[in-house]
């Protein structure tokens, strides 16, 4: 048996050991919470179901709304009519962004009506505030019960932001940005929701 | 060996014998002494005192109706609602259960918010009990996080549209925001994998994290000794004779029996709650949340539960700047992390509120009633008290709620914010050497 005499220590090896074997472990902790925290995205049985949906506008009312299911959120497609969409083009100084430069549309939805076909508005439900479902009030003025001087739009419930009938965003709402339109095409009078429009 | 050495355990009677041979592999007679027995603590301690044991009591309710529950509840979008449902009317005693549960939750925040406020008019942060308030501030901070989840697990419209609302704060991050928002629900919306995974958390995750931050926030408490109404440490004037302080008391039996009588109290009301009132008029237990979840319907007026509202009316009156609205976000999120740099804002000598001056007693009675004004407008729609005429400078047409959750938001921070200027100007009276009754 040797006894261990202290100044035979080498303390600069002693310490290289310890920084070496902590950076090592602390690179294999950190190298194997990766697949635990990917675990965390949306799976691939999520991903599938974020799928295209459906509807026929020719069967819709002028002034109808109806409501589709895509990727969990509600998506509307709004039928408007002559009456609405010359109103639209009165909002503007009204409006936070009223050419929608700071909101999130596909590039072949342009001007105040924000949609391919100008009478068919697609959105996405959802408020850009904290993500409640604003409703419809299509009617101009105090049949709203939004005061005498609503031009129609969308009123979030939640925290009071207003939008018009193209889902643009009224000043003074907590709302950044105007409501997202989604990527959306034309099958002849069918709508698809999720499928950008071919050339575009 | 250590074994041979230690005397065996007396006093016990026929215990004698076991004990002894479990204190001499367990430092069982040691702990008893240093934790209970022999820990002193400020014989001037008033009803405010109660609120940390009344926590801990709280605490093991909830895990022990936790556990029953989670015998019965089914998580998954398509399951959870009919199963808590199922808990209610046919799972003998499980309504029971179940309103133990949810009245704990609150139980738990009321207890908490007091034993905070108790921390604060005290002077309990101050050196050299900084460690104890911050593992403190971390065990709300848990306390918050397992509410959360936990509020999602029952799939109403309050819980979903609740987590929909609040994981959204997430995504007014600038860049990364939609994306993290993306990954904290697993999904594009609030479904099955976010309901999944705030399951794990609520029953597993947090619960570990709290039950450790509780040792934590004991073994710093008895390093320390405790604080008491005047704010004076017992530790400085012993006892010649017997070596302990001349103000202290054994923990065990003097305030083990008299937090026995606090627990008495509680639990009359906490059952009162339980088997007469267990919604509390919709602010234990929401209205719309006895209806499923529906993404595509968001109720006509969405409030958190009551001990989250001062947050949310703050975040709620904070407007977008510069087309972003993570302002609201950040000013919510300050407002809880302030508590952390409490111990370090004090400059006053005196700890306790009753040898502080009028400034500091100002600010602090500001500070509780912008609290719970907060609290009151964040469970109300923003449209309560009517809007301003159009005309007036400023605030013209906006809600007059709206203004007052400002202003209450800026008294809020001005009790941290101008902490170091007040305390140190305020007009103190001595302290006095002892305590006081």
């Amino acid at each position: 048996m040797t006894a261990i005499v202290h100044d035979q220590v080498d303390e600069r090896k002693r310490r290289f050991l310890i920084v070496a074997t902590t950076a090592a472990s602390a690179a294999a902790a950190g190298a194997v919470a990766v697949p635990f925290l990917a675990s965390w995205f949306p799976s691939a049985r999520a991903l599938a179901a974020g799928a295209p949906v459906q509807l026929d506008v020719s069967k819709l009312e002028p002034g109808q709304q109806v409501t589709l299911e895509w990727r969990g959120k509600p998506v509307w497609v709004l039928r408007r009519t002559p009456e609405m969409l010359a109103q639209l083009e009165k909002n503007d100084a009204l409006l936070a962004d009223p050419g929608s430069k700071s909101s999130k549309q596909p590039d072949y939805v342009k001007g105040p009506g924000r949609s391919i076909k100008p009478e068919v508005f697609v959105a996405v439900g959802v408020c850009t505030h904290l993500g409640c479902a604003p409703t419809l009030k299509k009617e101009v003025g105090a049949a709203s019960d939004m005061g005498k001087d609503w031009p129609g739009g969308y009123y979030c419930p939640c925290h009071n932001s207003r939008f018009d009938l193209s889902g643009r965003v009224f000043n003074g709402s907590p709302a950044p940005t105007n409501l997202d339109v989604p990527p959306h095409r034309y099958a002849e009078n069918v709508v698809v929701v999720g499928e950008d429009a071919k050339g575009a | 060996m250590a074994v041979l050495n230690k005397p065996p355990v007396t006093g016990a009677g026929r215990m004698n014998g076991i004990l002894t041979w479990v204190d001499q592999r367990f430092p069982l007679v040691a702990l008893y002494k240093s934790q209970v027995a022999e820990y002193y603590a400020p014989k001037n301690m008033n009803f405010w005192y109660f609120f940390g044991s009344l926590s801990l009591v709280v605490l093991v309710i909830q895990i022990v109706s936790g556990i029953f529950l989670t015998m019965n509840y089914k998580p998954g979008a398509e399951t959870a609602f009919a199963s808590v449902e199922y808990i209610m009317r046919d799972v003998p005693g499980g309504w029971l259960i179940r309103y133990i549960h949810s009245t704990g939750a609150s139980a738990f925040f009321i207890m908490v918010y007091l034993h905070m406020c108790r921390g604060i008019m005290y002077g309990s942060y101050r050196k050299p009990r900084e460690l104890t308030w911050i593992f403190g501030v971390l065990i709300y901070l848990c306390l918050m996080a397992e509410a959360f989840f936990g509020y999602l697990l029952p799939w109403g419209q309050m819980s979903f549209w609740g987590a929909q609302v609040i994981i959204n704060l997430f995504g007014t991050i600038p860049i990364i925001g939609e994306d993290l928002a993306i990954w904290i629900r697993g999904d594009y919306n609030v479904s099955d994998a976010t309901l999944n995974r705030f399951f794990a958390l609520h029953v597993i995750a947090i619960p570990m994290a709290l039950l450790g931050l509780v040792v934590a926030h004991l073994m710093a408490l008895h390093e320390t000794g405790s604080n008491n109404p005047d704010g004076v440490e017992i530790y400085e004037t012993m006892d010649p004779k017997t070596g302990t302080p001349m103000d202290g008391i054994p923990f065990h039996p003097y305030y083990t029996v008299k937090d026995m009588v606090g627990v008495a109290v509680f639990l009359i009301v906490f059952s009162a709650i339980v088997f007469f009132a267990p919604e509390v008029g919709g602010y234990f237990l929401e209205y719309n949340n006895f209806v499923p979840a529906d993404p595509l319907a968001t109720p006509a007026h969405i409030a958190p539960v009551w001990y989250f509202t001062p947050f949310y009316a703050m975040l709620r009156a904070i407007p977008s700047f510069f087309n972003m609205q993570v302002w609201g976000v950040i000013v919510m999120g300050a407002a809880v992390m302030i508590l952390f740099a409490l111990p370090w804002l004090d400059r006053g000598k005196a700890k306790s509120i009753r040898y502080r001056g009028t400034l500091y007693r100002g600010f602090f009675a500001a500070f509780i009633v912008s609290f719970v004004i907060l609290g009151y407008l964040g469970v109300e729609p923003t449209n309560i008290w009517g809007e301003f005429p159009k005309g007036l400078p400023v605030v013209g047409g906006d809600y007059v709620a709206t203004w007052v959750a400002r202003v209450l938001t800026a008294v809020y921070f001005a009790f941290f914010v101008l902490m170091p200027w007040y305390t140190a100007k305020d007009q103190e009276k001595p302290v006095p050497s002892r305590v006081t009754f």
